[in-house]
């Protein structure tokens, strides 16, 4: 079993200056590169959000204006989606496993993985710049003609920004893709592969193939504004809806970005946790093939308001719905492999179960959306606001955290506090379903969305979602504060400290900046659990 | 493959196991970075599709006022630097250095040729008043407003192909480099394949455009 020992040579010991880390091309220095980036990005997104639910504890629009509050969900949306969901999991988890996980020295382009770093700031200083310069008006959505021809704020940074980062997406993805097909160790085949790298290859997927159409989107919307070109203008017989369609090819698809690689952490956690192979494994894993792909045919069910023709809303409702098959699947493996399970309850587990749970509500709340009828009723209310936030929030994050806690002893080689860390995902479970579960009610009781005023009677399922918003700040903060301790005085964790299986637990904690002494040859199935693992196990 | 022989090959980056592995991993990676570029053009042949589908009539029209003699010269220009790339990447797996300087100066003179016919072009619709925006002026009457659609997607569409052409040469020169300090060798000459690949792509780009910018409404 794992000696708890500290290695003498690991790759925070390898070179101490600024420059190697600026210019370093271990990805798993770049991982922290990003973990720093995409957490500061989710506290400016985060302060956005803290003024939102300020602003609507009382029904009238007392602390800041309409177009102030404008810019504050505009800049919301775009911070938390374009630098924090999109890039959060496959930037900072999957760029420091990835090529643990097939045993390989590094990604296959170490120098365009930095490259996609550096892309990312610039594009992050561009959307900062617009945010100071007097922010944006238009919702992260940029819908014509809006955001062309009527919105005075700075859309053409916002846009910019949006399209140099979208560029990081796409080289981290081109990255993986090369990477899994062409860097596996000797005997790692396909099927020999953790499910997280299932899911993010299909995160790759959608990255490589979708973000490009956003980029040439958002760069027609610059044109427009810049140049007067007219694309959807509908003075010279542009349509905005057009728009629409190429927005929406992109930005529906990017909630699987979001969310797939958070399936994929959730099944190393479940079985891990549980001591047991995922359940079903070839199924989880085509499954997140199959969601990448109905991921690109689904995007009209945003537009069943926007004049769409009633037959292309229903192909696109009985798509929307067909996505719940494979999501479902993976449900029902992960409550499968918890059955019989030896299972655990530390907190990596307690993410485990908080996502299964919320991205179950969200996924149900999608279908009612993925039904025209009751979309046309709850369009644009805070039905929506609750739904995606609990795929976003519910999944995304809770499949971050849950990662970010279960792989932290191998990416810093310490232990965090385990009582601090169950008590901060206990807060942040009860603090999310307060914040936005009261906004399912809102909004079927007819609250629009993106207004700062609103009608007395909402005031009370409001200040509950304010409340809720203000313990899932605390919630947020306090793995901050352990995470960061733990750097200095936590617990030496030893290369195991799960007695989990898989390449990464079979390295040194933190691994050497080649990752492993000698390539490693393998020759078992992923997740092969003996029972006698259970007593290596860190109670 | 642990048992493969590890000649140290000065381009072998670390982390790879040889050469072999090395060339198949960048080969891939450009071939899935051409698909990133396919849905970023695709995303200007979608718009393209709808408007020409709505405004077929303006689209003619306005089409007629592009040059196609200029356009045809332009095509030829672009096939035939192709053709000397193809044969750079040839030459470079034989080893042929000075062939390859040779075919990568000649793919890029076509390169500049290209780009100053396009220059050109520009200069005229800026003299016509083609430029979409408020100085758009477009005769007949009757098509003008729709006709600013079809010149605001030419100039996006030939725009962006020519950035990526400015790009290509911008690699040319960087593989002309890597060909001159003999870097590139017949073992180690993916480099300038990839690059190879990108420019082909580019080209192709440029097969769509021509046909659907120029020859609009041409045939009987």
């Amino acid at each position: 079993m794992a000696r708890v020992v500290h290695p003498a040579r690991h790759y925070l010991n390898d070179g101490y200056g600024i420059s190697s880390w600026l210019l370093t091309r271990d990805h798993k220095r770049i991982a922290l590169l990003y973990l720093a980036a995409v957490t500061f990005f989710f506290f400016v997104g985060g302060a956005m959000a803290v003024m939102i639910r300020l602003e609507l504890a009382t029904p009238v629009g007392d602390l800041v204006t309409d177009e102030t509050y404008n810019k504050l969900f505009t800049m919301h949306g775009v911070m938390m989606v374009f630098f924090f969901l999109i890039p959060v999991i496959p930037a900072v988890l999957g760029n420091f496993l990835v090529p643990i996980m097939i045993g390989a020295k590094d990604l296959a382009f170490p120098k365009i993985n930095l490259l996609s770093w550096y892309i990312y700031i610039i594009g992050g200083l561009f959307t900062l710049y617009a945010l100071i310069a007097g922010g944006v008006d238009t919702g992260w959505t940029f819908y014509t003609p809006f955001s062309t021809v009527a919105s005075t704020t700075n859309v053409v940074p916002t846009a910019l920004g949006i399209f140099i980062t979208g560029f990081s997406s796409i080289l981290t993805g081109l990255n993986f893709i090369v990477t899994i097909h062409r860097m596996r160790a000797p005997g790692m085949t396909w099927f020999r592969m953790p499910l997280f790298l299932w899911s993010t290859y299909a995160t790759s997927l959608i990255n490589v193939l979708g973000t490009p159409v956003i980029a040439i989107t958002v760069l027609l919307v610059a044109a427009e504004r810049v140049f007067h070109f007219g694309f959807f203008d509908p003075r010279v017989g542009g349509d905005p809806v057009l728009f629409q369609h190429l927005f929406w090819f992109y930005s529906h698809p990017a909630v699987y970005i979001m969310v797939l690689p958070a399936m994929g952490v959730i099944s190393e956690l479940v079985a891990a946790g549980c001591r047991k192979p995922v359940f079903g494994y070839s199924f989880v894993a085509f499954a997140s093939l199959a969601i990448a792909v109905l991921g690109f045919l689904v995007w009209g069910h945003h537009m069943f308001v926007a004049g769409e023709s009633v037959y292309s809303a229903l192909i696109f409702s009985i798509l929307s719905f067909l996505v719940a098959i494979p999501s479902a699947v993976k449900v029902f493996n992960w409550t499968a492999t918890m059955y019989k399970g030896s299972v655990s309850w530390e907190t990596p587990m307690l993410y485990a179960y908080g996502f299964i749970g919320l991205f179950t509500i969200g996924g149900l709340t999608g279908l009612f959306l993925a039904a025209i009828a009751v979309d046309v009723h709850v369009t644009d209310t805070y039905f929506v606001i609750a739904h995606f936030h609990y795929i976003m929030v519910g999944g995304t994050i809770m499949g971050y955290l849950g990662g970010l806690h279960y792989w932290w002893p191998k990416i810093s080689g310490r232990l965090y506090n385990e009582g601090l860390a169950k008590l901060s995902a206990g807060i942040i479970f009860v603090g999310f379903n307060l914040t936005f579960f009261p906004q399912f009610v809102l909004g079927y009781l007819g609250m629009p969305r993106r207004y700062h005023a609103y009608p007395p009677e909402f005031q009370v399922l409001n200040v509950l979602s304010s409340a809720g918003a203000s313990i899932l700040g605390v919630g947020y903060l306090i793995p901050m504060v352990y995470l960061m301790w733990s750097l200095r005085y936590g617990r030496v964790a030893g290369s195991n400290p799960w007695g989990a299986v898989g390449l990464e637990w079979t390295t040194s904690s933190p691994p050497p900046t080649e990752n492993f002494a000698e390539t490693p040859v393998v020759t078992w199935d992923p997740y092969e659990y003996p029972a006698a693992d259970l007593e290596g196990h860190v109670a | 493959m642990p048992e493969a022989v590890h000649h140290h090959h000065p381009a072998l980056a670390h982390h790879f196991d040889d050469l072999a592995q090395q060339k198949e991993a960048a080969t891939l990676g450009m071939w899935v970075f051409l698909a990133t570029e396919v849905l970023f053009f695709g995303g200007l042949f979608l718009v393209y599709s709808v408007y020409r589908a709505w405004y077929a009539g303006a689209f003619a029209v306005a089409s007629h006022e592009l040059d196609v003699t200029l356009g045809t010269i332009n095509t030829a220009v672009l096939i035939t630097s192709s053709l000397t790339m193809a044969l750079a990447v040839h030459a470079a797996q034989l080893g042929q250095r000075r062939l390859v300087i040779l075919f990568l100066v000649a793919t890029m003179a076509l390169g500049a040729v290209f780009l100053g016919i396009k220059g050109v072009e520009y200069y005229h619709k800026f003299v016509e008043h083609h430029v979409p925006g408020p100085s758009f002026a477009f005769e007949p009457h009757e098509y003008a407003r729709h006709a600013q659609i079809f010149f605001s997607l030419y100039f996006i569409m030939t725009g962006l192909h020519a950035l990526h052409m400015v790009i290509g040469l911008g690699i040319m020169t960087w593989m002309l480099w890597w060909a001159w300090r003999g870097t590139i060798t017949a073992e180690y000459y993916s480099p300038i394949e990839v690059s190879g690949l990108y420019w082909h792509f580019v080209d192709i780009v440029w097969i769509f455009l021509f046909p659907l910018l120029y020859l609009i409404g041409r045939h009987a």
